[in-house]
């Protein structure tokens, strides 16, 4: 499939068309001969992009992970904007994961890009947000779980729909503990995601009353993902990277780079249940989730891209449809109306699930529960009963406003 | 005893069409383990276990009372269960996945909203044909008619508004924005204002049906409980148009609202996730479904207060009674 920007334009134009045709009769216009002219609202989607391993192929990332749902969005957008006037679009632009986004990110300004959604590192991200503040653009990160994003490196113009690596931790955790499993061990990778998961973890493990007994590095010596026998070995090696531990309730694998933590759940020496990147994992969003009305979004993304609905699918809706809901009430496509609405302390968006969704606004990151599911279903969502919060007992999830390392000032 | 209640129930559905006043059948729809449960209104007992298509939710009863409507959503139907054999005897073209729907005052026509296809389908009952599809917004739900025939209310969840349609042309007349997510159109009896709830924006927006503009927006605040909790859906307002009630979902309460000043006067606690709500005919009883808990809760319209709570199926959803 070919991302480069003429493409979805050219696709998203059809799709306007298309709402247009299929909402022909245009209520308020026939009411009004002389409606008003349709205001647009493009939105830009900037993403490095380079196929991924997995240790399981089902785990493997589509390739439209992410776009897709912002796609569907903009579908739903353009439905509501129907009969308001407004049409929105989005243009994608998809780089390189190491690669130099700035100069792709100045074209997307030149274009007049206000409002861009950004799956990218967090480093490439750090490149490109004072440059966005400085022409008044608005960034929305629907990619990195870096807390740093939201911390020492929070931008006023930045934007999280994308939940952070503590706020999954802390939903997991929180379950953990409901549960009665408060003693865990912790295996991590050793790559820079791993390590960052694994402190999300000690840090939940404190908050909220579990053990780390022990701690095990599994190192990236660097083997083949992919070999016929492979299995073999697996079964002989994961049993013995996990014997003599102390007793524990649960294991806990950090392994974003997805290294070795899909081959621990059975093959642990204890029979233990597996929890963390693998086992049971936490997420914005579950593609089994039928609560709450998901089965409407889950149906409508189904049957636009024949594939089910992952969490950056949802981090990205997300997005698209806070532009949305911020066009729509704003009758306005103005930057300045659009961010107000967006920063005032009642916005709130439905997103399938249970409750409100809203930003912190100390960091500007989306407050969500967590979905925790395995490969099949939704096994809980958090926060859990009992963890109370004076505020949100969202915000039982992640760093909360007292701790945070934010100054958007 | 029981034996004797059993009877009486029998023969109290066998009776139903010739109506004795004091007692209604209420039909209660179970979306998780698809069936409708019939209880009588006045002893408060389960009669009748009905099953039907997969996850019944809106539900409705003509208006001689002789036929009885069920959404299947799952099945993309709505099914016609005769109410004195409780057989199920046809279906009707909703499309797909609907929800809930609106009898028309003269019986005629139903409204389905079709939360799959951003439709509202418009139904010849008799029939049994569809009229036309009037595209809205994002998931149509709510369904509301005004008391003359001549306007009906559909509710988008994902556009967040509320849909005017012209029932003599089928066309979009007038779109009001409302709070996240809305649930249920209710006209007052004079047809004056249509309530719209918000179940994730957690208000009830007042519509004047003649400026169409949102004249007051109800909120609602219980102690000891988060406004994340508090997600109305179901409303119903008193045929003198005095009072309106509304189901807060998780909230476990049904507020009841002053229609004149906008107060809320009252929070009745029922069972869990409140959901749809219906009078009696004489208005003296509300029922309320608690889907989490597993039943419904008979209220007393004059004192405000719960009389009884009786276990239906599970996860009831939808309620209404017969009229006669």
């Amino acid at each position: 499939m070919n991302m480069k920007s003429t493409v979805p334009n050219t696709l998203v134009f059809f799709l306007a068309c298309f709402f247009l045709l299929v909402n022909a009769p245009q209520p308020m216009a026939q009411q009004k001969p002389a409606a008003k002219p349709v205001t647009e609202i493009r939105i830009g989607y900037l993403r490095a992009y380079e196929p991924q391993l997995a240790l399981s192929v089902l785990d493997i990332p589509p390739e439209d992970e992410g776009v897709a749902g912002a796609n569907v969005a903009i579908n739903d957008n353009n439905t509501t904007g129907s009969f308001l006037g407004q049409s929105f679009s989005l243009d994608v632009v998809q780089t390189k994961r190491e690669e130099d986004v700035v100069p792709v990110f100045r074209e997307m300004l030149a274009r007049g890009e206000k409002y861009v959604l950004t799956d990218i590192s967090a480093g490439q991200l750090l490149s490109i947000a004072d440059l966005a503040r400085e022409n008044g653009v608005l960034l929305f990160n629907v990619g990195s779980t870096d807390d740093i994003l939201r911390e020492q490196e929070c931008r006023s113009n930045v934007f999280h729909t994308a939940p952070t690596r503590t706020m999954l931790a802390d939903g997991l955790a929180q379950y953990l503990v409901w549960k009665q499993w408060r003693t865990w061990v912790l295996l991590y990778g050793s790559h820079e995601p791993d390590q960052l998961y694994a402190d999300a973890i000690r840090r939940a493990a404190k908050r909220f009353g579990a053990k780390i007994v022990e701690e095990r590095l599994y190192e990236d010596t660097g083997t083949a993902r992919r070999t016929d026998s492979g299995v073999v070995q697996v079964q002989r090696q994961m049993p013995v990277f996990t014997q003599n531990l102390p007793a524990h309730d649960v294991v806990i694998v950090a392994d974003e780079s997805e290294v070795f933590g899909s081959y621990v759940p059975y093959r642990t020496w204890d029979p233990r249940p597996v929890a963390g990147t693998a086992g049971l994992v936490a997420s914005s969003w579950h593609p089994a989730s039928e609560q709450w009305g998901g089965s409407q979004i889950q149906g409508r993304f189904e049957k636009a891209t024949g594939r089910r609905m992952l969490g950056k699918d949802m981090q990205a809706w997300t997005a698209v449809r806070i532009l949305g809901e911020a066009a729509t009430r704003t009758s306005s496509n103005d930057t300045a109306k659009i961010e107000a609405f967006i920063k005032d302390e009642n916005f709130s968006l439905a997103a399938f699930k249970g409750q409100k969704v809203g930003f912190r606004r100390w960091n500007w990151q989306l407050r969500q529960p967590i979905f925790l599911g395995d490969g099949r279903g939704v096994v809980s969502t958090s926060p859990q009963e009992g963890f109370l919060h004076q505020f949100s007992e969202l915000d039982t999830l992640g760093v909360d406003q007292p701790e945070t390392a934010c100054n958007l000032n | 005893m029981h034996r004797y209640a059993y009877l009486l129930a029998g023969t109290i559905a066998a009776v139903i069409q010739t109506g004795p006043a004091w007692a209604n059948a209420v039909y209660v729809s179970n979306e998780k383990d698809n069936t409708v449960t019939v209880v009588d209104s006045k002893t408060m007992e389960v009669t009748k276990t009905i099953n039907v298509g997969q996850r019944p939710r809106g539900i409705t009863v003509s208006h001689d009372g002789k036929l009885l409507y069920v959404c299947a959503s799952d099945d993309d139907t709505v099914e016609i269960i005769d109410t004195a054999t409780h057989q199920i005897i046809g279906s009707l073209p909703s499309g797909p996945d609907p929800e809930l729907f609106v009898l028309s005052p003269d019986g005629k026509t139903l409204y389905v909203a079709n939360e799959d296809d951003n439709l509202v389908t418009v139904i010849d009952v008799d029939k049994k044909r569809v009229i036309t599809e009037i595209p809205v917004g994002v998931e149509p739900e709510g369904m509301g008619i005004s008391p003359d025939g001549k306007t009906m209310v559909n509710t988008s969840e994902t556009t967040n508004m509320a849909h005017f349609i012209d029932t003599a042309t089928h066309e979009i007349v007038a779109n009001v924005l409302v709070d996240s997510r809305p649930r249920f159109a209710e006209f007052k009896p004079d047809g004056s204002q249509v309530w719209i709830s918000a179940e994730i924006g957690g208000t009830v927006s007042v519509i004047d049906n003649a400026s169409r503009e949102v004249v007051e927006k109800i909120t609602f605040e219980i102690q000891g409980l988060r406004s994340e909790a508090i997600q109305p859906v179901g409303v119903r307002i008193t045929s003198d148009g005095k009072k309106a009630y509304v189901a807060l979902g998780p909230a476990n309460r049904v507020a009841v609202v002053n229609t004149e000043t906008y107060e809320v006067e009252k929070y009745i606690l029922v069972g869990q996730r409140v959901w749809q709500l219906a009078f009696t005919p004489d208005g003296k009883t509300l029922i309320s479904t608690n889907g989490l808990s597993n039943d419904i809760t008979f209220i007393d319209t004059a004192t405000d207060e719960p009389i009884k709570s009786v276990t239906v199926g599970a996860l009831p959803w939808g309620v209404t009674v017969a009229p006669n």
